[in-house]
């Protein structure tokens, strides 16, 4: 299949630039790995409530579709080349489907994933990501009664509570590892972004019996009988105390999801994507918006995407530069704000498991050269998720930065390299395995 | 300027069996790794510790460094995953049938265990093969290893002997003296170069970067009991020209396999491609079609250090460079972890003027100069 304009992810900054490529005439291609279009903020967001940001899902979906852009659910990318040609696979009822897509341009909208990092029992039953409870909940995880400690650190940690608490949970506490002095410029400066304070109201009216406690973290999640969670131990740096609780979800801010990035050979800074205030990548036709280009949320995304989008259509986005100019100054402050304390780097006891895949314990990883020895010697981060988690924890944690993405961007059956010859047809070919 | 008797130019795998071979002398030992060691070559390999027949020369050494593999794999540490699967190489058809008979008796002559599978002990050895297989000959003392830790084991146990590494680009190593990329400068009477395909500091070494591709899968214990390769793997990898691809997969004790293979001449691109990789599970599937369902994990590729006549250099650089402190433990192709153990020995029997287990003359970098050539033809 052939696009001017092919979009990778369905989120906020995939759905902006794709609108805004086909209001302006491409034929725009949106592909998205989740079963509806809404990336991970927007994912289950209903109508019929009286959520700010459902109608603003609403609106910019309504939108998506009147532009005429088409987007393609349930496909995940797993391999790609800027030479235009990107490759996906969509598990139907009748078996795995292979894609071909061709691109003139891409823009890459492919979010974040929470940040774990490991301390003593964080692999026990009962530990959750924030994010990957909320996502749970959403799913229809029922989490009614349960006793939850909300912890890490992040905007999100908020938003997770406050939706636990609307599905039935009690959240014992909400622990932000950031202190308040920390936070305080960035809270002060919500006051210039009206709709990020409407939320933040929203969350404390929901929570107001929960107490916040900032400058405190988790340092170990203990099990009772049975080998679930019971309990975390938790420390304000002086004092460490228990609180008994059923769930853990403890999440330390974003990551950004720029394997796909990588793997095509755009130039990083530090952890993101190199971008022009065209949001164009070093390769000239592969462009990216939103998260991978700097974590700085929803409003980020959005005016990121759009300029995206236009600068794809060949359109002029002057007149965004200012919001998106705004919007990377908050995301900046945000990264202040949320930056991790040295102290969650001594956590990991020598037997504390690192990488989940592979049964890397923190001792197995010391002495080594850098991640590649590392890697090499202990398999950290060659298992199915490839190192996405134990990847940006042993960032934090040895200081070493992922290196080398490989393909296939996720696991796939080995069937899915065997795609016919893209020289010898340029639609879309099908490989339908019997289910 | 520090002082050792040998420095050794690469801690690859070759390089660290040299490096404990020499410190087990009591000799003062000088590594010198510019990357990540055991990063290049032995990382992208399989780790089949594997008799091949290609010629008598490489019988002769594959065979002997073969039997120090076995005779160490009690000591290695859990890591280096060594174990001892046996090898079935494959016969498709009568014709190829007839082969594993020729093949059996070569192997016997050499005191190589090898026995004749029948197309129903075949089936039973490897149930997922598909049916219609002629038969295959199952070499039962071939091993399986994770070479990085096997090269890291060699690298530790000659620390421990008193070896020195450093971490470090050797940006020249000629007449005893090395220089590195931080501003060190070492001597040595004897400088062995074990870079793989890296041939920077002596440009002559007769070696081509021969391009392979790999695959992994995630974990399925007990889908495959021993190392499978196609009878067609000798001729494909004997080929030196054409691109080619053969069916070889290995189980790993994690439970996952490692399906290869592909070779290259002539493309240093690191990049995986689609063409090759398609040829390659094609072919695999030919022989194991219940393949295609599982999960591929990662795909890769490595370069292997090849020479004209299939052979590594081991011994004095003598033809390649004027210069007699230099050695040379390099060019071992497909393979270098097969021959690690067996080069080093080599090695140093040739620094010491010792008597070696096998004929080394077959293995002297100066067969292929250009004088050596053309007393040859």
């Amino acid at each position: 299949m052939r696009a001017e304009v092919l979009v990778i992810g369905a989120g906020p900054a995939g759905i902006a630039a794709a609108t805004a490529a086909a209001e302006n005439g491409c034929k725009v291609i949106v592909l998205d790995d989740n079963v509806t279009a809404g990336g991970q903020i927007w994912r289950g967001a209903t109508v019929d409530s009286a959520n700010t940001q459902d109608v603003a899902k609403q609106r910019a979906m309504e939108r998506l579709q009147r532009s005429g852009a088409q987007v393609l659910n349930g496909r995940s990318v797993f391999s790609a080349d800027a030479s235009g040609t990107v490759q996906t696979l969509q598990e139907t009822a009748s078996g795995n489907v292979v894609e071909q897509f061709h691109f003139e341009k891409l823009v890459l909208a492919t979010g974040a994933r929470e940040r774990f990092l490991p301390f003593p029992g964080w692999t026990l039953p009962g530990v959750f990501g924030a994010g990957g409870l909320q996502a749970l909940v959403k799913g229809g995880y029922s989490v009614a009664g349960k006793k939850i400690v909300v912890a890490g650190t992040g905007p999100l940690l908020l938003a997770v509570a406050t939706h636990l608490a609307e599905d039935g949970a009690v959240i014992s506490s909400v622990l932000e590892q950031a202190t308040l002095a920390q936070l305080a410029p960035f809270a002060a400066s919500l006051w210039t972004h009206p709709a990020k304070l409407v939320q933040g109201a929203r969350f404390r009216v929901k929570l107001w019996k929960t107490p916040y406690r900032a400058g405190c973290w988790v340092i170990e999640a203990i099990a009772g009988s049975g080998q679930t969670l019971a309990s975390v131990r938790v420390t304000d740096g002086t004092r460490t105390w228990t609180e008994p609780c059923d769930l853990l979800a403890c999440g330390y801010h974003l990551v950004p999801n720029t394997e796909i990035a990588a793997f095509l050979g755009c130039a990083f800074r530090e952890s993101f994507v190199q971008v022009d205030s065209a949001q164009r990548t070093s390769l000239p036709n592969v462009f990216c918006a939103g998260e991978p280009a700097g974590i700085a949320g929803l409003e980020a995304a959005l005016v990121q995407g759009e300029i995206a989008g236009l600068a794809c259509a060949g359109r002029s986005h002057a007149s965004l530069q200012r919001r998106s100019a705004a919007e990377r100054a908050f995301g900046d402050r945000m990264e202040k704000a949320f930056a991790l304390r040295a102290e969650l780097r001594s956590l990991p006891r020598p037997d504390t498991i690192v990488c989940r895949c592979e049964d890397v314990p923190f001792a197995r990883l010391q002495g080594h050269q850098g991640w590649t020895d590392a890697k090499l010697q202990t398999r950290c981060g060659m298992g199915p998720c490839q190192g996405r988690i134990c990847g940006p924890a042993i960032e934090q944690l040895l200081g070493w930065r992922p290196v080398s993405i490989r393909q296939p961007l996720f696991p796939v059956p080995l069937q899915a390299f065997c795609f016919p010859d893209a020289s010898e047809n340029n639609t879309t070919e099908l490989i339908k395995e019997k289910a | 300027m520090k002082c050792f008797d040998v420095l050794i130019i690469g801690a690859g795998i070759v390089g660290s069996a040299v490096a404990r071979e020499c410190a087990l002398l009591g000799w003062r030992v000088g590594v010198i790794e510019g990357g990540t060691p055991a990063g290049a070559a032995t990382a992208a390999g399989m780790g089949h510790v594997v008799v091949m027949d290609d010629s008598a020369a490489q019988l002769a050494l594959t065979a002997f460094s073969r039997s120090l593999w076995r005779a160490e794999s009690t000591k290695f540490p859990k890591s280096v995953e060594y174990e001892g699967r046996g090898t079935i190489w494959v016969a498709a058809d009568e014709e190829e049938m007839a082969e594993v008979g020729t093949r059996q008796k070569v192997y016997e002559e050499a005191g190589i265990a090898a026995s004749l599978l029948t197309a129903a002990e075949l089936a039973k050895q490897e149930p997922n093969l598909r049916h219609g297989l002629a038969g295959g000959l199952l070499v039962p003392d071939d091993g399986v290893v994770y070479p990085p830790a096997a090269a890291a084991f060699y690298l530790a146990e000659a620390k421990r002997l008193g070896a020195e590494v450093f971490y470090a680009r050797a940006l020249s190593a000629s007449h005893k003296q090395v220089r590195l990329s931080d501003g060190t400068e070492l001597t040595a009477d004897r400088i062995v170069l074990a870079v793989g395909t890296e041939c920077d500091l002596l440009p002559a070494l007769p070696i081509q970067k021969r391009k392979g591709h790999l695959i992994i899968t995630d974990r399925y214990p007990n889908f495959l009991h021993h190392q499978l390769v196609e009878l067609g793997y000798l001729k494909s990898a004997h080929k030196v020209t054409d691109d080619s691809v053969a069916f070889n997969i290995q189980p790993r004790q994690t439970g996952q396999l490692l399906l290869g293979s592909s070779r290259q001449y002539g493309n240093e691109q690191p990049e995986a491609e689609a063409e090759m990789l398609r040829r390659m599970i094609d072919r695999a599937k030919q022989y194991m079609p219940a393949l295609e369902k599982l999960s591929v994990l990662r795909v890769w590729t490595g370069f292997r250090a090849a020479t004209a006549d299939k052979l590594p250099l081991i011994g004095p650089a003598a033809g390649l460079s004027e210069d007699s402190s230099l050695w040379l433990a390099a060019g071992f192709e497909g393979l270098g972890i097969t021959n690690a153990p067996g080069a080093a020995r080599l090695l140093v029997d040739g620094m010491l003027g010792r008597e070696s287990a096998i004929d080394a003359t077959s293995y002297l970098p100066i067969r292929l100069t250009e004088p050596a050539r053309l007393a040859h033809a």
